[in-house]
């Protein structure tokens, strides 16, 4: 058996902590200009003080505090994005297996045409048609979502649909309906939450990079992927606008990504070839 | 055979067609183009005017009608920003970003297929746990960053390459490691478990019980058949690469496809960014129609199916 990530579960667990008490956390605002104090490096710089920890931006704001406040968008944009693109994916993924036939074939067919079509082009479609924000952000990552966890939900159900339970509950008189919540979703929710896990850090990875491509929660408000994009500009002379938040993204992502490996081991070891 | 290749060709065209309807629908249903294009203080004349260059009269299946129309016909509206026919421009991009993903591409070859064979044939071993730890770094390392940490170092710290832009050979080296190890992860992932997968197998134990040396089971009997599932898996790597070359470009002011989809989003040019998508979806199809001929002929029991 593996052992347990703490090092991820403390990184997450830090992540989550930050996102929640940002507030109280720090004394400056992640949006207020402050410009007399633009550009200043972090505290181990020459020029640095320990005021700005990690330095300020072009606009005078500190880097610390709106690495607080990415983590919570982060965070949420994640959260509410796994809920709706692996929530439908669940739903579908179940329908899907259960009901089979024609049904079946019809969705296959549309998880297949997704995933051999770029989903970031349509989610760079919906920003310019829909306008930047946060409820185009969520439907752009979920479109990332859900064919994935259709995908493997469905292969689970078929194999499901096998057993006596089911066949049980079906002679009861139980409706379909009834079947499919009530039998079968319980015993795909190891699953389910396994690919949750899994794809937290592809989800952050993707609203960076949508965030990056100015497809993201518009500015000012603090975007990990956005701050990165907007310090790529003066990486000659201040390194720390882009590099920081970077090294924030990998930290998370690679900790979430661990975690993710460690917790199918834990409940789910067949789905180790995805 | 015949009968295949027809059949992968009218999916194809039929995937091309639920992609145009799709990008025209989600452009008018979700928003008003023109809102979002016109600048605050438009007068009333200039909406007039833009509604009809945009194509935005009559009903919105009216339009539908002349749009594909026109598409047909090689005319897929006009670029906003460029004043151009969107068409014309991503014909110009296009052969910089086929500069540009072939080397990426090798590179990726290059460090997958011989980390995830020895992976697979060492299992646990120390170059197998150095491939996972490189897999799962690089698929934790957003690539756009991985191209500004590159430009930092070797462009404006040690000053050896240039930062952006194309030009000589040198130009080529950091976007084809960004680009490149963003596909490297999942493709050596991928090999080492059709591998694994392909070294369990009855024939390969025959082989062995036949005497055929160690070198020709894993060269010739299971590489070859592992790397069949690596083709079906093409189509998530094309996902990947656009993907990849959007960000890689944008990273390098690489003056590409890519390039033009970032520029298309962040000047809000509707038309031009919905031309890209209709042309990427053309030659994804395109590409992935080969891989499908190539599949079946690699593979008989698909043309059979």
């Amino acid at each position: 058996m593996r052992q347990i990530p703490l090092g991820s579960m403390l990184i997450i667990g830090t992540m989550a902590f930050v996102a929640i008490f940002a507030p109280w956390l720090t004394p400056h605002s992640p949006i207020e200009q402050s410009l007399p104090d633009k550009l200043l490096p972090p505290f181990w710089e020459e020029g640095g003080s320990t005021t700005y920890l990690l330095g300020t931006d072009i606009f005078g704001r500190d880097v610390l505090t709106r690495l607080f406040y990415g983590a919570r968008v982060s965070l949420m944009v994640t959260l509410l994005a796994l809920t709706v693109g692996g929530g439908v994916g669940l739903m579908l993924g179940i329908i899907a297996g259960y009901v089979g036939g024609r049904v079946d074939a019809v969705l296959m067919r549309v998880v297949d045409a997704a995933f051999a079509f770029p989903t970031i082009l349509f989610a760079l479609l919906l920003a310019v048609t829909m306008g930047q924000g946060m409820d185009t952000l969520v439907i752009a990552l979920s479109l990332f979502l859900w064919a994935g966890f259709a995908r493997v939900i469905r292969g689970e159900v078929l194999a499901l649909k096998q057993r006596d339970f089911v066949a049980l509950a079906r002679v009861h008189g139980c409706s379909p309906v009834r079947i499919m919540v009530a039998h079968i979703l319980p015993n795909v929710l190891n699953t389910f939450m396994v690919l949750l896990t899994l794809n937290v850090g592809v989800i952050i990875v993707a609203e960076a990079s949508l965030s990056f491509l100015g497809a993201g929660v518009p500015p000012p408000t603090p975007s990990w992927g956005l701050m990165v994009a907007e310090g790529r500009g003066k990486i000659t002379s201040a390194w720390w606008l882009s590099l920081i938040p970077g090294i924030a993204i990998t930290l998370v992502v690679l900790s979430f990504n661990l975690f993710g490996d460690w917790l199918r081991d834990r409940l789910d070891p067949k789905l180790r070839q995805l | 055979m015949q009968r295949y290749i027809l059949q992968r060709l009218i999916h194809g065209i039929v995937l091309l067609v639920a992609v145009t309807a799709i990008v025209f629908f989600i452009g008018r249903l979700t928003g008003n183009p023109v809102d979002m294009m016109l600048p605050e203080d438009a007068t009333e004349e200039d909406r007039v005017d833009m509604i009809k260059r945009l194509q935005l009269e009559g009903s919105v299946l009216e339009q539908f009608q002349v749009f594909v129309a026109d598409a047909i016909q090689g005319d897929l509206g006009m670029s906003i920003r460029y004043r151009q026919p969107a068409a014309d421009i991503f014909f110009s991009r296009l052969p910089n970003t086929l500069l540009m993903i072939p080397p990426a591409m090798i590179l990726a070859v290059v460090m997958a297929v011989p980390l995830g064979i020895i992976s697979a044939l060492r299992r646990g071993g120390i170059i197998d746990r150095l491939s996972a730890t490189i897999a799962v770094l690089g698929i934790s390392t957003p690539n756009f960053w991985l191209g500004i940490v590159l430009i930092y170092l070797f462009s404006v710290t040690l000053g050896w390459l240039p930062s952006s832009r194309m030009g000589g050979p040198l130009n080529y080296i950091m976007p084809t490691i960004t680009l490149g190890t963003f596909l490297v992860a999942g493709f050596m992932r991928l090999i080492r478990s059709s591998m694994l997968e392909a070294l369990d197998s009855e024939y390969v134990k025959l082989a062995r019980i036949k005497g055929v040396s160690e070198f020709t089971v894993v060269w010739k009997h299971c590489l070859r058949n592992a790397l069949i599932p690596v083709l079906s898996l093409w189509g998530v790597f094309m996902g990947g690469l656009v993907t990849g070359a959007i960000v890689t470009e944008t990273v390098f002011a690489w003056p590409g496809i890519g390039r033009l989809t970032y520029e298309a989003v962040i000047f809000r040019d509707y038309p031009l960014l919905q031309a890209v998508i209709i042309m990427d979806a053309i030659f994804i199809l395109f590409i992935n129609l080969l891989v499908d001929i190539l599949y079946a002929y690699v593979d008989p029991r698909i043309r059979f199916e």
